[in-house]
Protein backbone atom coordinates (compact mmCIF):
# COMPACT_ATOMS: atom_id res chain seq x y z
CA UNK A 1 0.00 0.00 0.00
CA UNK A 2 1.38 3.75 -1.01
CA UNK A 3 1.77 6.40 1.91
CA UNK A 4 -1.10 8.44 0.78
CA UNK A 5 -3.64 4.94 0.78
CA UNK A 6 -2.01 4.58 4.75
CA UNK A 7 -2.89 7.96 5.28
CA UNK A 8 -6.39 7.91 3.85
CA UNK A 9 -6.95 4.56 5.90
CA UNK A 10 -5.91 6.55 9.30
CA UNK A 11 -1.93 5.32 9.90
CA UNK A 12 -0.92 7.72 12.73
CA UNK A 13 3.09 6.34 11.38
CA UNK A 14 2.79 7.07 7.95
CA UNK A 15 0.61 10.63 8.02
CA UNK A 16 3.74 11.64 10.31
CA UNK A 17 6.45 10.41 7.62
CA UNK A 18 4.12 11.99 4.82
CA UNK A 19 4.36 15.48 7.39
CA UNK A 20 8.22 14.87 6.93
CA UNK A 21 8.41 14.81 3.30
CA UNK A 22 5.89 17.46 2.53
CA UNK A 23 8.06 20.22 4.94
CA UNK A 24 11.21 19.47 3.22
CA UNK A 25 9.37 20.06 -0.29
CA UNK A 26 10.71 16.52 -1.71
CA UNK A 27 9.32 15.06 -4.89
CA UNK A 28 7.54 12.52 -3.13
CA UNK A 29 6.04 14.80 -0.94
CA UNK A 30 4.51 17.12 -3.64
CA UNK A 31 3.46 14.29 -5.83
CA UNK A 32 1.27 12.49 -2.49
CA UNK A 33 -0.28 16.31 -2.24
CA UNK A 34 -1.26 16.04 -6.07
CA UNK A 35 -2.86 12.77 -5.40
CA UNK A 36 -4.50 13.85 -2.02
CA UNK A 37 -6.03 17.11 -2.90
CA UNK A 38 -8.80 15.58 -4.10
CA UNK A 39 -9.76 15.02 -0.53
CA UNK A 40 -8.94 18.22 0.78
CA UNK A 41 -11.27 21.03 1.59
CA UNK A 42 -13.31 19.81 4.73
CA UNK A 43 -11.06 21.28 7.37
CA UNK A 44 -11.74 24.42 9.10
CA UNK A 45 -8.56 25.76 9.68
CA UNK A 46 -7.79 28.22 12.73
CA UNK A 47 -4.85 30.40 13.57
CA UNK A 48 -3.66 31.34 16.05
CA UNK A 49 -1.42 34.45 16.73
CA UNK A 50 -0.30 37.33 19.05
CA UNK A 51 2.86 38.30 20.58
CA UNK A 52 5.42 35.87 22.73
CA UNK A 53 4.20 34.40 25.94
CA UNK A 54 0.25 35.89 25.71
CA UNK A 55 -0.86 32.22 26.02
CA UNK A 56 -1.25 30.82 22.51
CA UNK A 57 -0.27 27.04 23.31
CA UNK A 58 -1.86 27.21 26.45
CA UNK A 59 -5.36 28.22 24.97
CA UNK A 60 -4.88 25.85 22.03
CA UNK A 61 -4.38 22.85 24.67
CA UNK A 62 -7.86 24.66 26.12
CA UNK A 63 -9.91 24.38 22.62
CA UNK A 64 -8.44 21.13 21.82
CA UNK A 65 -9.31 19.73 24.67
CA UNK A 66 -12.82 20.97 24.61
CA UNK A 67 -13.46 20.35 21.02
CA UNK A 68 -12.56 16.93 21.60
CA UNK A 69 -15.43 16.99 24.67
CA UNK A 70 -17.65 18.56 22.05
CA UNK A 71 -17.94 15.87 19.33
CA UNK A 72 -16.00 13.47 17.35
CA UNK A 73 -13.93 15.45 14.98
CA UNK A 74 -10.17 15.18 14.77
CA UNK A 75 -7.94 17.69 15.58
CA UNK A 76 -4.62 18.61 14.42
CA UNK A 77 -2.34 21.25 15.74
CA UNK A 78 0.53 22.57 14.01
CA UNK A 79 2.86 24.88 16.11
CA UNK A 80 5.20 26.94 14.58
CA UNK A 81 7.97 28.10 16.24
CA UNK A 82 11.28 30.61 14.75
CA UNK A 83 14.71 29.07 13.18
CA UNK A 84 17.91 30.54 14.22
CA UNK A 85 19.09 32.83 11.80
CA UNK A 86 22.65 31.84 12.07
CA UNK A 87 22.32 27.88 12.28
CA UNK A 88 19.05 26.80 10.92
CA UNK A 89 18.63 25.29 14.28
CA UNK A 90 15.58 25.91 16.17
CA UNK A 91 14.25 24.20 20.38
CA UNK A 92 10.19 23.99 19.47
CA UNK A 93 8.87 24.52 22.52
CA UNK A 94 4.94 24.82 22.29
CA UNK A 95 4.33 20.94 23.07
CA UNK A 96 4.81 21.94 26.84
CA UNK A 97 1.82 23.39 27.28
CA UNK A 98 -0.23 21.07 25.46
CA UNK A 99 0.60 17.92 27.53
CA UNK A 100 -2.93 17.55 28.58
CA UNK A 101 -3.60 16.44 24.71
CA UNK A 102 -1.43 13.11 24.91
CA UNK A 103 -3.24 9.93 24.67
CA UNK A 104 -6.03 10.83 22.78
CA UNK A 105 -5.43 9.49 19.00
CA UNK A 106 -7.82 12.04 17.79
CA UNK A 107 -5.08 14.99 18.26
CA UNK A 108 -2.19 15.06 16.29
CA UNK A 109 0.34 17.67 17.35
CA UNK A 110 2.95 18.42 15.04
CA UNK A 111 5.62 21.38 15.64
CA UNK A 112 7.29 22.82 13.04
CA UNK A 113 10.57 25.89 12.63
CA UNK A 114 9.82 28.30 10.37
CA UNK A 115 12.91 27.62 8.64
CA UNK A 116 13.46 30.98 7.28
CA UNK A 117 10.30 32.48 6.72
CA UNK A 118 9.21 35.78 8.20
CA UNK A 119 5.61 35.62 7.82
CA UNK A 120 5.09 33.51 11.26
CA UNK A 121 4.17 30.41 9.98
CA UNK A 122 6.90 28.55 7.86
CA UNK A 123 6.69 27.91 3.53
CA UNK A 124 5.42 24.79 3.93
CA UNK A 125 2.82 25.18 7.04
CA UNK A 126 0.04 25.32 4.01
CA UNK A 127 0.93 22.48 2.53
CA UNK A 128 0.86 20.14 6.04
CA UNK A 129 -2.60 21.51 6.56
CA UNK A 130 -3.63 20.49 3.42
CA UNK A 131 -2.08 16.61 4.09
CA UNK A 132 -4.16 16.86 7.72
CA UNK A 133 -7.42 17.77 5.90
CA UNK A 134 -7.10 15.01 3.72
CA UNK A 135 -6.34 12.51 6.61
CA UNK A 136 -9.96 13.76 7.60
CA UNK A 137 -8.72 16.24 10.68
CA UNK A 138 -11.37 18.57 10.44
CA UNK A 139 -10.15 21.18 12.98
CA UNK A 140 -6.69 22.02 12.13
CA UNK A 141 -5.17 24.75 14.54
CA UNK A 142 -2.23 26.72 13.49
CA UNK A 143 0.20 28.56 16.13
CA UNK A 144 2.20 30.84 15.04
CA UNK A 145 5.56 32.26 15.80
CA UNK A 146 4.68 34.63 18.29
CA UNK A 147 6.21 37.91 16.04
CA UNK A 148 3.09 40.07 17.49
CA UNK A 149 3.84 41.86 14.04
CA UNK A 150 1.45 41.85 10.93
CA UNK A 151 1.30 38.41 10.51
CA UNK A 152 -0.45 38.60 7.54
CA UNK A 153 0.33 34.88 5.84
CA UNK A 154 -1.85 33.15 8.66
CA UNK A 155 -4.61 35.20 8.07
CA UNK A 156 -4.45 34.15 4.54
CA UNK A 157 -4.34 30.74 5.31
CA UNK A 158 -6.60 30.37 7.80
CA UNK A 159 -10.52 30.38 7.56
CA UNK A 160 -10.85 32.31 11.43
CA UNK A 161 -7.70 33.88 13.01
CA UNK A 162 -7.69 34.29 16.67
CA UNK A 163 -5.26 37.66 17.83
CA UNK A 164 -3.92 37.03 21.32
CA UNK A 165 -2.99 39.53 23.84
CA UNK A 166 -2.70 39.83 27.36
CA UNK A 167 -2.54 42.63 30.33
CA UNK A 168 0.95 43.93 31.34
CA UNK A 169 2.97 43.38 28.25
CA UNK A 170 4.27 46.84 28.86
CA UNK A 171 3.00 48.99 26.87
CA UNK A 172 -0.34 47.80 25.18
CA UNK A 173 -0.76 50.68 22.63
CA UNK A 174 2.25 49.38 21.02
CA UNK A 175 1.10 45.76 21.01
CA UNK A 176 -2.04 46.37 20.11
CA UNK A 177 -1.12 47.57 15.92
CA UNK A 178 -3.35 48.18 13.67
CA UNK A 179 -2.20 45.52 11.65
CA UNK A 180 -2.71 42.60 13.90
CA UNK A 181 -6.19 43.40 14.57
CA UNK A 182 -6.78 44.33 10.50
CA UNK A 183 -5.64 40.48 10.47
CA UNK A 184 -8.33 39.48 13.53
CA UNK A 185 -11.61 37.36 12.95
CA UNK A 186 -11.80 36.97 17.12
CA UNK A 187 -9.71 38.68 19.67
CA UNK A 188 -8.96 36.87 22.82
CA UNK A 189 -7.99 39.13 26.03
CA UNK A 190 -5.73 35.82 27.87
CA UNK A 191 -4.65 36.01 31.23
CA UNK A 192 -7.86 37.39 32.45
CA UNK A 193 -6.76 36.96 35.94
CA UNK A 194 -4.12 39.13 35.51
CA UNK A 195 -4.69 43.02 36.55
CA UNK A 196 -4.97 45.11 33.69
CA UNK A 197 -7.17 43.33 31.83
CA UNK A 198 -10.02 46.06 31.88
CA UNK A 199 -6.88 48.60 30.37
CA UNK A 200 -6.18 46.20 27.77
CA UNK A 201 -9.34 45.56 26.97
CA UNK A 202 -10.44 49.21 26.18
CA UNK A 203 -7.13 49.91 24.10
CA UNK A 204 -8.65 46.77 22.18
CA UNK A 205 -11.90 48.39 21.59
CA UNK A 206 -10.79 51.87 20.33
CA UNK A 207 -7.91 50.97 18.19
CA UNK A 208 -10.77 48.09 16.71
CA UNK A 209 -12.68 51.22 16.22
CA UNK A 210 -10.05 52.93 14.25
CA UNK A 211 -9.33 49.67 12.18
CA UNK A 212 -12.75 48.73 11.46
CA UNK A 213 -15.18 51.20 11.61
CA UNK A 214 -18.34 50.08 13.59
CA UNK A 215 -22.18 51.79 12.52
CA UNK A 216 -23.52 53.35 15.78
CA UNK A 217 -27.17 54.03 16.64
CA UNK A 218 -28.09 57.28 18.55
CA UNK A 219 -30.32 56.75 21.83
CA UNK A 220 -31.21 58.52 24.14
CA UNK A 221 -29.09 61.37 23.03
CA UNK A 222 -26.03 59.11 23.15
CA UNK A 223 -24.03 57.31 20.67
CA UNK A 224 -24.54 53.68 20.97
CA UNK A 225 -22.39 50.59 19.32
CA UNK A 226 -24.86 48.24 18.03
CA UNK A 227 -24.89 45.06 19.46
CA UNK A 228 -22.82 41.83 18.30
CA UNK A 229 -26.20 40.10 17.99
CA UNK A 230 -27.45 42.32 15.73
CA UNK A 231 -24.93 43.21 12.90
CA UNK A 232 -25.09 45.26 10.00
CA UNK A 233 -25.61 42.12 7.28
CA UNK A 234 -22.51 41.24 6.07
CA UNK A 235 -20.07 42.34 8.14
CA UNK A 236 -18.39 40.93 10.71
CA UNK A 237 -17.12 42.79 13.57
CA UNK A 238 -14.76 40.04 15.79
CA UNK A 239 -15.65 39.89 19.51
CA UNK A 240 -13.56 40.17 22.21
CA UNK A 241 -13.48 37.38 24.75
CA UNK A 242 -11.27 37.63 28.05
CA UNK A 243 -9.96 33.86 28.69
CA UNK A 244 -7.63 32.17 31.49
CA UNK A 245 -6.29 29.50 29.56
CA UNK A 246 -4.31 28.31 32.30
CA UNK A 247 -7.95 27.05 33.94
CA UNK A 248 -9.75 27.19 30.60
CA UNK A 249 -12.56 30.18 31.60
CA UNK A 250 -13.82 31.64 29.12
CA UNK A 251 -12.91 28.79 26.51
CA UNK A 252 -16.54 27.80 25.70
CA UNK A 253 -16.85 31.51 24.42
CA UNK A 254 -13.92 31.86 22.16
CA UNK A 255 -15.17 28.26 20.48
CA UNK A 256 -18.89 29.73 20.59
CA UNK A 257 -16.87 32.90 18.64
CA UNK A 258 -14.62 30.53 16.20
CA UNK A 259 -18.17 29.24 15.06
CA UNK A 260 -20.26 32.07 14.47
CA UNK A 261 -17.52 33.30 12.22
CA UNK A 262 -17.47 29.91 10.40
CA UNK A 263 -21.56 30.50 10.24
CA UNK A 264 -20.68 34.08 9.02
CA UNK A 265 -17.88 32.96 6.05
CA UNK A 266 -21.05 30.79 5.21
CA UNK A 267 -23.37 32.70 4.70
CA UNK A 268 -21.95 35.61 3.56
CA UNK A 269 -20.08 33.99 0.14
CA UNK A 270 -17.48 35.14 2.34
CA UNK A 271 -16.17 31.24 2.88
CA UNK A 272 -15.74 30.52 -0.99
CA UNK A 273 -14.21 34.32 -1.78
CA UNK A 274 -11.27 33.24 0.31
CA UNK A 275 -10.96 29.34 -0.75
CA UNK A 276 -11.40 30.45 -4.37
CA UNK A 277 -8.97 33.82 -3.79
CA UNK A 278 -6.38 31.12 -2.50
CA UNK A 279 -6.17 28.51 -4.59
CA UNK A 280 -5.82 30.98 -7.36
CA UNK A 281 -2.60 32.27 -5.69
CA UNK A 282 -1.98 28.94 -4.94
CA UNK A 283 -2.18 28.00 -8.71
CA UNK A 284 -0.72 31.38 -10.01
CA UNK A 285 2.58 31.03 -7.75
CA UNK A 286 3.24 27.30 -9.06
CA UNK A 287 2.53 28.24 -13.35
CA UNK A 288 5.27 30.86 -12.42
CA UNK A 289 7.58 28.04 -10.85
CA UNK A 290 6.94 25.92 -14.03
CA UNK A 291 6.90 28.71 -16.37
CA UNK A 292 10.28 29.95 -15.00
CA UNK A 293 11.56 26.56 -14.97
CA UNK A 294 10.62 26.06 -18.77
CA UNK A 295 12.02 29.03 -19.50
CA UNK A 296 15.43 29.00 -17.60
CA UNK A 297 15.70 25.36 -19.63
CA UNK A 298 15.14 27.25 -22.92
CA UNK A 299 17.78 29.72 -22.81
CA UNK A 300 21.20 29.57 -24.28
CA UNK A 301 23.99 27.99 -21.54
CA UNK A 302 24.99 31.16 -20.17
CA UNK A 303 22.62 33.67 -21.29
CA UNK A 304 20.86 34.19 -18.23
CA UNK A 305 24.23 34.52 -15.96
CA UNK A 306 25.70 37.00 -18.41
CA UNK A 307 22.26 39.36 -18.30
CA UNK A 308 23.01 39.11 -14.64
CA UNK A 309 26.40 39.86 -14.71
CA UNK A 310 25.53 42.99 -16.98
CA UNK A 311 22.50 43.79 -14.50
CA UNK A 312 25.11 43.63 -11.75
CA UNK A 313 27.34 46.24 -13.35
CA UNK A 314 24.25 48.55 -13.53
CA UNK A 315 24.61 48.27 -17.27
CA UNK A 316 21.40 46.82 -17.72
CA UNK A 317 18.46 47.61 -15.65
CA UNK A 318 16.09 44.45 -14.57
CA UNK A 319 13.35 45.28 -16.93
CA UNK A 320 15.18 45.15 -19.84
CA UNK A 321 17.87 42.37 -18.63
CA UNK A 322 13.93 40.32 -18.38
CA UNK A 323 12.55 41.44 -22.12
CA UNK A 324 16.20 40.79 -23.53
CA UNK A 325 15.97 37.70 -22.21
CA UNK A 326 12.54 37.01 -22.90
CA UNK A 327 13.59 37.69 -26.67
CA UNK A 328 16.67 35.30 -26.65
CA UNK A 329 16.24 33.31 -29.55
CA UNK A 330 15.20 29.57 -27.89
CA UNK A 331 18.49 26.97 -29.20
CA UNK A 332 16.14 24.33 -29.83
CA UNK A 333 13.02 25.24 -31.61
CA UNK A 334 13.89 28.56 -33.44
CA UNK A 335 17.46 27.66 -34.41
CA UNK A 336 16.36 24.45 -35.87
CA UNK A 337 14.19 25.80 -38.33
CA UNK A 338 17.08 27.97 -39.51
CA UNK A 339 20.04 25.20 -40.21
CA UNK A 340 18.74 24.47 -43.75
CA UNK A 341 18.42 21.01 -44.70
CA UNK B 1 16.56 19.78 -1.73
CA UNK B 2 19.20 20.52 1.15
CA UNK B 3 20.35 17.74 3.43
CA UNK B 4 17.45 16.70 5.12
CA UNK B 5 17.43 18.52 8.89
CA UNK B 6 18.06 16.55 11.80
CA UNK B 7 15.03 16.59 14.03
CA UNK B 8 15.36 15.20 17.81
CA UNK B 9 12.77 14.96 20.69
CA UNK B 10 14.34 16.21 24.07
CA UNK B 11 12.38 14.75 26.90
CA UNK B 12 12.73 14.24 30.55
CA UNK B 13 10.48 11.08 31.60
CA UNK B 14 9.92 10.77 35.53
CA UNK B 15 9.28 12.67 38.43
CA UNK B 16 12.46 14.45 38.95
CA UNK B 17 12.91 18.36 38.25
CA UNK B 18 16.16 18.49 37.57
CA UNK B 19 15.52 20.07 33.69
CA UNK B 20 19.26 22.12 33.44
CA UNK B 21 20.94 19.42 31.53
CA UNK B 22 18.31 18.85 29.32
CA UNK B 23 18.16 22.95 28.09
CA UNK B 24 21.79 22.63 27.91
CA UNK B 25 21.69 20.12 25.22
CA UNK B 26 18.66 21.21 23.74
CA UNK B 27 20.42 24.74 23.00
CA UNK B 28 23.62 23.06 21.50
CA UNK B 29 21.56 20.85 19.39
CA UNK B 30 19.64 23.73 18.15
CA UNK B 31 22.98 25.51 17.88
CA UNK B 32 24.55 22.74 15.35
CA UNK B 33 21.27 23.15 13.43
CA UNK B 34 18.83 20.47 14.84
CA UNK B 35 14.95 21.19 14.97
CA UNK B 36 14.87 19.85 18.80
CA UNK B 37 11.72 19.71 20.26
CA UNK B 38 11.51 20.21 23.73
CA UNK B 39 8.39 18.49 25.80
CA UNK B 40 9.18 19.67 29.22
CA UNK B 41 8.85 18.07 32.42
CA UNK B 42 7.46 14.79 33.88
CA UNK B 43 7.03 12.81 30.68
CA UNK B 44 5.52 9.32 30.70
CA UNK B 45 7.06 6.80 28.57
CA UNK B 46 3.64 7.03 26.67
CA UNK B 47 3.37 10.66 26.39
CA UNK B 48 7.08 10.31 24.75
CA UNK B 49 6.79 7.79 22.48
CA UNK B 50 3.58 9.68 21.10
CA UNK B 51 5.21 12.80 20.86
CA UNK B 52 8.20 10.55 18.76
CA UNK B 53 5.46 9.42 16.40
CA UNK B 54 3.58 12.76 15.65
CA UNK B 55 6.94 14.70 15.22
CA UNK B 56 9.06 11.83 13.03
CA UNK B 57 12.14 12.47 14.39
CA UNK B 58 15.09 10.81 14.08
CA UNK B 59 16.57 10.60 17.56
CA UNK B 60 14.97 10.91 20.79
CA UNK B 61 17.07 12.21 23.96
CA UNK B 62 16.16 11.76 27.33
CA UNK B 63 17.51 13.02 30.41
CA UNK B 64 17.40 11.10 33.89
CA UNK B 65 18.72 12.44 36.92
CA UNK B 66 16.20 10.80 39.38
CA UNK B 67 18.09 7.17 39.12
CA UNK B 68 14.67 5.35 37.53
CA UNK B 69 16.62 5.46 34.25
CA UNK B 70 16.08 1.25 34.49
CA UNK B 71 12.37 1.28 35.01
CA UNK B 72 11.85 4.27 32.15
CA UNK B 73 14.73 3.31 29.54
CA UNK B 74 13.41 -0.35 28.78
CA UNK B 75 9.80 0.89 28.90
CA UNK B 76 9.98 3.49 26.09
CA UNK B 77 12.29 1.02 23.91
CA UNK B 78 9.22 -0.73 23.92
CA UNK B 79 6.95 1.48 22.76
CA UNK B 80 8.89 2.99 20.43
CA UNK B 81 9.49 -0.60 18.81
CA UNK B 82 5.60 -1.06 18.88
CA UNK B 83 4.99 1.84 16.80
CA UNK B 84 6.98 1.03 14.19
CA UNK B 85 9.71 3.31 14.96
CA UNK B 86 12.70 0.86 15.54
CA UNK B 87 14.70 3.31 13.57
CA UNK B 88 14.63 5.92 15.77
CA UNK B 89 18.14 6.54 17.55
CA UNK B 90 17.80 7.03 21.73
CA UNK B 91 20.37 8.70 23.46
CA UNK B 92 20.41 9.60 27.13
CA UNK B 93 22.34 11.81 29.63
CA UNK B 94 22.17 12.33 33.55
CA UNK B 95 23.05 10.23 36.42
CA UNK B 96 23.46 7.25 35.10
CA UNK B 97 25.77 4.36 37.48
CA UNK B 98 28.50 2.87 34.97
CA UNK B 99 27.01 -0.63 36.04
CA UNK B 100 23.98 0.22 34.16
CA UNK B 101 25.19 0.71 30.92
CA UNK B 102 25.86 -2.37 29.39
CA UNK B 103 22.03 -2.99 30.01
CA UNK B 104 21.24 0.35 28.34
CA UNK B 105 23.04 -0.12 25.49
CA UNK B 106 21.94 -3.80 25.14
CA UNK B 107 18.09 -2.29 24.96
CA UNK B 108 19.15 0.17 22.15
CA UNK B 109 20.22 2.68 23.26
CA UNK B 110 22.71 4.16 21.20
CA UNK B 111 24.75 6.84 23.47
CA UNK B 112 24.54 7.81 27.56
CA UNK B 113 26.61 10.79 28.88
CA UNK B 114 27.08 12.39 32.47
CA UNK B 115 27.67 14.88 33.89
CA UNK B 116 30.04 17.11 32.52
CA UNK B 117 29.79 15.53 28.74
CA UNK B 118 31.01 17.71 26.22
CA UNK B 119 28.16 18.91 24.02
CA UNK B 120 30.51 18.68 20.88
CA UNK B 121 30.80 15.64 21.32
CA UNK B 122 26.61 14.87 21.89
CA UNK B 123 26.35 16.85 18.60
CA UNK B 124 28.96 14.15 16.95
CA UNK B 125 27.76 11.60 17.85
CA UNK B 126 24.02 12.35 17.37
CA UNK B 127 25.54 13.12 13.85
CA UNK B 128 27.40 10.31 13.10
CA UNK B 129 24.26 7.90 14.27
CA UNK B 130 21.79 9.50 12.08
CA UNK B 131 24.45 9.28 8.93
CA UNK B 132 21.67 6.98 6.12
C1 LIG C 1 21.46 21.57 40.21
C2 LIG C 1 20.94 20.37 40.99
C3 LIG C 1 19.67 20.49 41.54
C4 LIG C 1 18.77 21.71 41.30
C5 LIG C 1 18.05 21.50 39.95
C6 LIG C 1 17.79 22.77 39.20
C7 LIG C 1 17.24 22.47 37.83
N1 LIG C 1 16.17 23.15 37.47
O1 LIG C 1 17.75 21.68 37.06
C8 LIG C 1 17.84 21.59 42.54
C9 LIG C 1 18.43 22.39 43.67
C10 LIG C 1 16.40 22.05 42.30
C11 LIG C 1 17.95 20.10 42.86
C12 LIG C 1 17.02 19.45 43.61
C13 LIG C 1 17.12 18.11 43.96
N2 LIG C 1 18.17 17.28 43.70
CO1 LIG C 1 19.62 17.78 42.61
N3 LIG C 1 21.26 18.15 41.79
C14 LIG C 1 21.71 19.20 41.14
C15 LIG C 1 23.16 18.95 40.71
C16 LIG C 1 24.08 19.61 41.76
C17 LIG C 1 23.58 19.43 39.35
C18 LIG C 1 22.62 19.04 38.21
C19 LIG C 1 22.81 19.96 37.05
O2 LIG C 1 21.99 20.83 36.78
N4 LIG C 1 23.93 19.81 36.34
C20 LIG C 1 24.26 20.62 35.19
C21 LIG C 1 23.79 19.92 33.92
C22 LIG C 1 24.19 20.73 32.69
O3 LIG C 1 24.37 18.67 33.87
P1 LIG C 1 23.57 17.33 33.64
O4 LIG C 1 22.15 17.43 33.95
O5 LIG C 1 24.32 16.20 34.22
O6 LIG C 1 23.65 17.17 32.04
C23 LIG C 1 24.82 16.82 31.36
C24 LIG C 1 24.93 15.33 31.10
O7 LIG C 1 24.33 14.54 32.10
C25 LIG C 1 24.31 15.12 29.78
N5 LIG C 1 22.87 15.04 29.65
C26 LIG C 1 21.88 15.36 30.50
N6 LIG C 1 20.68 15.18 29.93
C27 LIG C 1 20.90 14.73 28.71
C28 LIG C 1 20.02 14.38 27.68
C29 LIG C 1 20.52 13.94 26.47
C30 LIG C 1 19.58 13.59 25.38
C31 LIG C 1 21.91 13.82 26.28
C32 LIG C 1 22.43 13.34 24.99
C33 LIG C 1 22.78 14.18 27.30
C34 LIG C 1 22.28 14.64 28.50
O8 LIG C 1 24.73 16.27 29.09
C35 LIG C 1 24.71 17.39 29.97
C36 LIG C 1 25.82 18.32 29.58
O9 LIG C 1 27.04 17.86 30.02
C37 LIG C 1 23.24 17.38 40.80
C38 LIG C 1 24.62 16.80 41.09
C39 LIG C 1 25.40 16.58 39.85
N7 LIG C 1 26.69 16.76 39.95
O10 LIG C 1 24.89 16.26 38.78
C40 LIG C 1 22.24 17.07 41.90
C41 LIG C 1 21.52 15.75 41.89
C42 LIG C 1 21.10 15.42 40.46
N8 LIG C 1 20.33 16.01 42.71
C43 LIG C 1 20.00 15.01 43.45
C44 LIG C 1 18.89 15.03 44.33
C45 LIG C 1 18.74 13.80 45.22
C46 LIG C 1 18.02 16.12 44.40
C47 LIG C 1 16.81 16.26 45.32
C48 LIG C 1 15.95 15.00 45.42
C49 LIG C 1 17.35 16.69 46.67
C50 LIG C 1 16.33 16.71 47.79
N9 LIG C 1 16.45 15.75 48.65
O11 LIG C 1 15.48 17.59 47.83
C51 LIG C 1 16.04 17.43 44.71
C52 LIG C 1 14.96 16.95 43.74
C53 LIG C 1 14.15 18.12 43.19
C54 LIG C 1 13.17 17.68 42.13
N10 LIG C 1 12.06 18.37 42.03
O12 LIG C 1 13.37 16.78 41.41
C55 LIG C 1 20.91 13.85 43.27
C56 LIG C 1 20.31 12.70 42.45
C57 LIG C 1 20.70 11.35 43.03
C58 LIG C 1 20.41 10.18 42.13
N11 LIG C 1 19.88 10.29 40.96
O13 LIG C 1 20.73 9.10 42.53
C59 LIG C 1 22.18 14.52 42.64
C60 LIG C 1 22.97 13.60 41.70
C61 LIG C 1 23.07 15.00 43.79
C62 LIG C 1 23.67 13.83 44.57
N12 LIG C 1 24.89 13.53 44.29
O14 LIG C 1 23.02 13.26 45.38
N13 LIG C 1 19.06 19.57 42.35
N1 LIG D 1 -1.58 33.81 34.82
C1 LIG D 1 -1.77 33.24 33.63
N2 LIG D 1 -0.72 32.68 33.00
C2 LIG D 1 -0.93 32.10 31.80
C3 LIG D 1 -2.21 32.06 31.20
N3 LIG D 1 -2.09 31.45 30.01
C4 LIG D 1 -0.81 31.10 29.85
N4 LIG D 1 -0.09 31.49 30.95
C5 LIG D 1 1.35 31.31 31.17
O1 LIG D 1 2.06 32.14 30.27
C6 LIG D 1 3.29 31.52 29.86
C7 LIG D 1 3.36 31.45 28.35
O2 LIG D 1 2.34 30.62 27.86
P1 LIG D 1 2.39 29.93 26.44
O3 LIG D 1 1.10 29.23 26.24
O4 LIG D 1 3.63 29.16 26.28
O5 LIG D 1 2.46 31.23 25.52
P2 LIG D 1 2.75 31.35 23.95
O6 LIG D 1 2.06 32.56 23.49
O7 LIG D 1 2.42 30.07 23.29
O8 LIG D 1 4.31 31.56 23.92
P3 LIG D 1 5.30 31.49 22.65
O9 LIG D 1 4.88 30.32 21.82
O10 LIG D 1 6.63 31.32 23.27
O11 LIG D 1 5.13 32.79 21.95
C8 LIG D 1 3.29 30.15 30.52
O12 LIG D 1 4.04 30.23 31.70
C9 LIG D 1 1.83 29.90 30.85
O13 LIG D 1 1.64 29.04 31.93
C10 LIG D 1 -3.32 32.67 31.91
O14 LIG D 1 -4.46 32.69 31.46
N5 LIG D 1 -3.03 33.24 33.11
MG1 LIG E 1 3.62 28.81 22.10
Amino acid sequence: MSLTQQVLKGDRLALSRLLTLVENNSPEGRAALAELFSHTGKAHLIGVTGSPGTGKSSLVNQLVLQYRKMDQKKVAVIAVDPSSPFTGGAVLGDRVRMRDLSGDDGVFIRSMASRGSVGGIAQTTAALAQVFDAAGYEIIIIETVGAGQSEVEIARLAHTTLVVEAPGLGDDIQAIKAGILEIADVLVINKADRPGVEHTERALRSSLELARPVSRVYHHGQAMTVKAHKPPPNTWIPPINKTIATDGSGIAKVIESIANHMQYLRTSGEWNARERARLRSETEALVRDTLMTQFLKGLPEGAFESALERVFSHSLSPIEAAQFLAQTERPQTPRATKEQP
Amino acid sequence: MSEHTIRVLVAKPGLDGHDRGAKVVARALRDAGMEVIYTGLRQTPEMIAEAALQEDVDVVGLSILSGAHMALAPRIMELLKANGQDQVKVFMGGIIPDEDMPRLKAMGITGIYGPGASTEEIVKEIREATKS
